[in-house]
């Protein structure tokens, strides 16, 4: 069942006057993540934007615990927590490992890797703004085919981004799931089922970024919106090995197709100059990944 | 360094509003709410609400009629964008009322 927007906690634990740019998915996402924690979490976090958002000391602007780690350690770090309140015979508190695409995909994936083969009794939420965005939108493993970042500025980047939900999978992580910040009511729920579970969980959230992206700060809903539409963004969740689409991507699916991801690309100065060569395959990797996961889906039909 | 009630020294931040500063001065445009249009102000409280759902910066509260704390807004618009009713616009600051400009 899916929470409906009025019945969302009004209560915030992400405090204004952060140092977030103006309109950054990143904030949005972390406010429902926090909702659904209830403040009953230690947030473990390594170099990112997340770190800057959380403020410098003597403040913070994050009404909840949070430990500042290094880049590579952020799984094995929260392991240690997770270690710790054991040993303190503590329970009912999730322990949040919380990194960016940069800091999972690339920079922590051993340790992630290590975590999640041991199985370990923490929640891991990767957001996804697709770079570098924190040091200047330098490329990271999970920037897609064409965009242009500060480090492949001519051609745009050359590989499609890493499949860190299969990647996951091939893990035997009990619980994972895609969500972005223009859907939080979807985001809420399924950080509230991960809540529930024990073991590994994993969270992949795809946050717009006005900066990084480059589009105006006022879109940034608006395009994680264009990119489940086109299926740039699968909504979905998988549960010990059973896959459900969930939200509006599920609803589309029971439509018919996904959008062209012409429109998509168009509204981002990121995918400038991109040649209908780069275009048709960013497109059929799109839909080859999209029918993949229809597919799996056995409610569907599929 | 503070002092933490098992007595340790720790080097420990305290939440706090404003970490930034008053992030209310980056903004170059403001969002006015038109409370004639609002959904949320014409059903007392009972609908919509899309600005409170997707503001960034949790400067508005859920509740009607629509109030933005203009000292953290940082102008990005998301509020205007995603109103379904248009009863939010966004004004440009240096033509405000009180005649103010961003450098002030």
């Amino acid at each position: 069942m899916e929470t409906k927007l009025l019945e969302l906690p009004e209560k915030e634990y992400l405090l204004p006057g952060n140092r977030t740019c103006a309109g950054c998915g990143l904030s949005i996402a972390f406010r429902y993540i926090l909702k659904a924690l209830d403040g009953e979490a230690i947030f473990v976090v390594p170099a990112s934007c997340l770190t800057v958002l959380g403020g410098m000391y003597p403040v913070s602007s994050v009404a909840a615990p949070w430990l500042n780690v290094s880049f590579p350690s952020t799984a094995a770090s929260a392991n240690g927590v997770v270690a710790g309140l054991k040993a303190l015979g503590k329970t009912g508190t999730t322990v949040v490992a919380f990194a960016g695409d940069g800091g999972t995909v690339d920079i922590g994936i051993q340790a992630l890797s290590g975590a999640a083969e041991r199985n370990v009794d923490m929640l891991y939420i990767c957001y996804d703004n697709e770079a570098y965005m924190n040091t200047g939108t330098q490329r990271s493993s999970a920037t897609p085919l064409g965009a242009k970042t500060a480090t492949t500025p001519v051609l745009g980047k050359q590989q499609h981004a890493k499949d860190m939900i299969g990647i996951m999978e091939a893990h035997n992580v009990g619980y994972i799931a895609t969500a972005t910040s223009s859907f939080p009511a979807d985001l809420y729920d399924k950080i509230r089922k991960a809540k529930a579970r024990t073991g590994m969980r994993y969270i992949h959230i795809t946050t717009p970024c006005s900066p990084g992206w480059v589009f105006p700060a006022r879109d940034t809903v608006k395009m994680g919106r264009i990119a489940v539409d086109n299926a740039m963004i699968v909504l979905l969740e998988i549960e010990d090995g059973a896959l459900r689409l969930t939200g509006r991507s599920r609803r589309m699916a029971q439509r018919g197709e996904p959008k062209p991801i012409e429109g998509y690309v168009r509204a981002q100065q990121r995918f400038k100059g991109i040649g209908p060569e780069h275009l048709d395959v960013v497109q059929q990797w799109v839909t080859d990944r999209w029918h993949s996961y229809v597919k799996r889906d056995t409610a569907l039909g599929g | 360094m503070g002092t933490r009630d098992c007595g340790h020294e720790s080097a420990m931040s305290k939440p706090s509003a404003g970490e930034a500063g008053h992030t209310g001065d980056w903004r170059t445009q403001r969002p006015v709410v038109d409370d004639a249009r609002c959904a949320a102000a014409k059903t007392e409280g009972a609908a919509c609400f899309r600005c409170w759902l997707y503001c960034p910066e949790a400067v508005i509260p859920r509740e009607a009629p629509i109030t933005i704390d203009l000292d953290y807004c940082k102008g990005c618009g998301i509020c205007a964008e995603e109103c379904p009713t248009d009863a939010i616009t966004m004004e440009s600051e240096a033509s405000a009322d009180d005649g103010g400009t961003e450098e002030d």
